[in-house]
């Protein structure tokens, strides 16, 4: 489903993605594991179009990304690591916004985006605008928002990061179902370790842009001879505490702060 | 069609719902037309060209329509800014459909503002020459509209945030504004000025708008609306490329 061949990203001079290698098949879930600035966000970022890989090759449910981005597009759906509501609109609009740009049918939309709404629990706050919602209910809307068309494949983007236990284990419910009955692939990212192996059926740890292992949970252990995840991981990527790698955004404001300098 | 409705909408909703914006952006037109209208009709009268509001009032819809329109668009950056960018981008419509979308609604929105300032204007005693070339002004706010709404989008697509903002203000918004007559008659101009007034597309829009409003023209409607309509094209063409090239 995902063919992910020699692909590589480089920032000027930075490598954020180094040659990596990889298959996920149909029906998989599938994760991506590393930790901060190893290169998770920008391999999907290049997965769903939104960067361009320096090179290497990517086909997404057989179709190259680089030639047909709108096709490529409509084969998946994404739950992104940072806030992408509009903050101007309501909950409910900003979820009829996705409906309609995602093509699910008018007939469905107002029951599946009651569903989803109460799934999070925010139908009751549905009219009212995204700025007024805290951090955590922004979040169970963006949520809501990725499941409210069936792709073929979903990506999540640390999907879990601030969730509370219970919305949590909600979602991989949903998820699990989606990958049950209507055989969704599945590619997200998490620091949880213990959720990890509890959901993927295959891992890929990245570090330095590089992946470094992959296998099953339990090749994974096995191959590190720890009898949980996290310290297996520890043990393939070391202990040391990551830098987060700048986004396109700070970078672009500290090129512009030293030509200001100048 | 239903993509670039639903971005339509989106941009009609956030410009209804920003009241603040929307009367900010009118105290520049009503200070322009009281202090400059009422400053300069005197001495407007005495070179024998007759009542400076009547030549005035156009020229500052024209302004509110330029300056609505290139906010429209550059509000983009906000939407890269927040992530909300994103959210679009991977969506499976094409980005020319957003880019129409986007361009639309901010059109739409700039459409409503000059209108309003058009009635300001009436109340600050401008005439019009005739109700029947009402409509005909109204084809020309759209035009100026969809113009620079391209212009913006085209521009917000190459910045990734506000840094810019001000130097877009400075040498490109106002110089187009101050030197399109908007502001004094083209006619009586230094050579030089011409033909910077007659490079400024804005320039069209205007005088487009003068001739539907007081019936006086410069270019002549027929160049105006060529001009703006070819420019128009090409703006929309240069930022549906540049936006289809976004990376976020």
């Amino acid at each position: 489903m995902i063919k992910v061949k020699n692909l590589t990203k480089q920032f000027g001079d930075f490598t954020a993605v180094d040659n990596i290698s990889f298959n996920v098949e149909k029906a998989e879930i599938f994760g991506f594991l590393g930790p901060n600035g190893a290169g998770k966000s920008t391999t999907i970022k290049m997965l769903t179009t939104l960067l361009h890989p320096t090179s290497g090759e990517i086909e997404i449910n057989g179709i190259n990304p680089a030639l047909h981005q709108d096709k490529v597009r409509e084969s998946f759906g994404i739950v992104f690591q940072d806030p992408s509501l509009d903050e101007e609109l309501t909950a409910y609009e900003n979820m009829n916004f996705h409906a309609v740009l995602y093509k699910v049918p008018p007939e469905i939309r107002k029951p599946r985006i009651e569903e989803l709404l109460n799934f999070v629990e925010l139908w009751d706050k549905r009219n009212e605008f995204v700025k007024n919602y805290s951090g955590g209910m922004k979040r169970r809307l963006e949520i809501a928002r990725g499941f409210l068309h069936h792709p073929k494949i979903i990506f999540l983007d640390e999907p879990t990061l601030g969730l509370d236990p219970q919305t949590r284990n909600y979602m991989w419910n949903y998820i699990n179902d989606l990958n049950k009955k209507e055989q969704t692939t599945v590619f997200f990212t998490t620091h949880y370790m213990e959720e990890a192996d509890r959901v993927a059926d295959r891992i890929a740890i990245i570090d330095h842009g590089k992946i470094v292992a992959s296998g099953t949970p339990e090749q994974l252990k096995a191959q590190t001879g720890k009898d949980n995840l996290e310290d297996a991981f520890l043990e393939l990527t070391g202990s040391k505490i990551r830098e987060e790698e700048a986004s396109g955004l700070d970078r672009m404001r500290m090129r512009s702060k030293m030509w200001r300098r100048r | 069609m239903s993509t670039i409705y639903i971005l339509w909408l989106r941009q009609i909703k956030r410009y209804l719902r920003s009241r603040s914006r929307i009367i900010g952006s009118l105290g520049q037109p009503v200070l322009f037309l009281v202090a400059l209208g009422f400053g300069f009709g005197p001495i407007f009268q005495k070179a024998g060209q007759g009542s400076y509001i009547e030549f005035l009032a156009p020229g500052i819809i024209a302004m509110s329509i330029l300056f609505t329109a290139i906010f429209s668009g550059v509000e983009m950056i906000w939407d890269r800014q927040f992530g909300f960018l994103k959210e679009t981008l991977v969506a499976p419509v094409s980005r020319l459909n957003i880019m129409i979308g986007r361009v639309f609604g901010g059109a739409t929105a700039s459409v409503f503002q000059g209108i309003i300032v058009l009635i300001i204007s009436m109340i600050a005693g401008f005439r019009v020459h005739s109700v029947g070339l009402i409509l005909l002004s109204l084809v020309f706010m759209i035009l100026i509209s969809l113009l620079f709404t391209a212009l913006g989008t085209a521009i917000a697509s190459m910045l990734e945030d506000f840094q810019g903002f001000q130097l877009i203000m400075s040498f490109l918004v106002m110089p187009l504004f101050f030197l399109s007559g908007a502001l004094f008659p083209i006619q009586g101009l230094p050579e030089a000025m011409k033909i910077v007034a007659s490079v400024d597309p804005l320039s069209y829009g205007v005088d487009g708008l003068r001739f539907a409003l007081t019936g006086a023209s410069h270019f002549g409607i027929g160049i105006d609306f060529a001009v703006l309509t070819i420019i128009t094209f090409l703006l929309l063409v240069a930022g549906s490329f540049l936006f289809s090239r976004i990376e976020v």
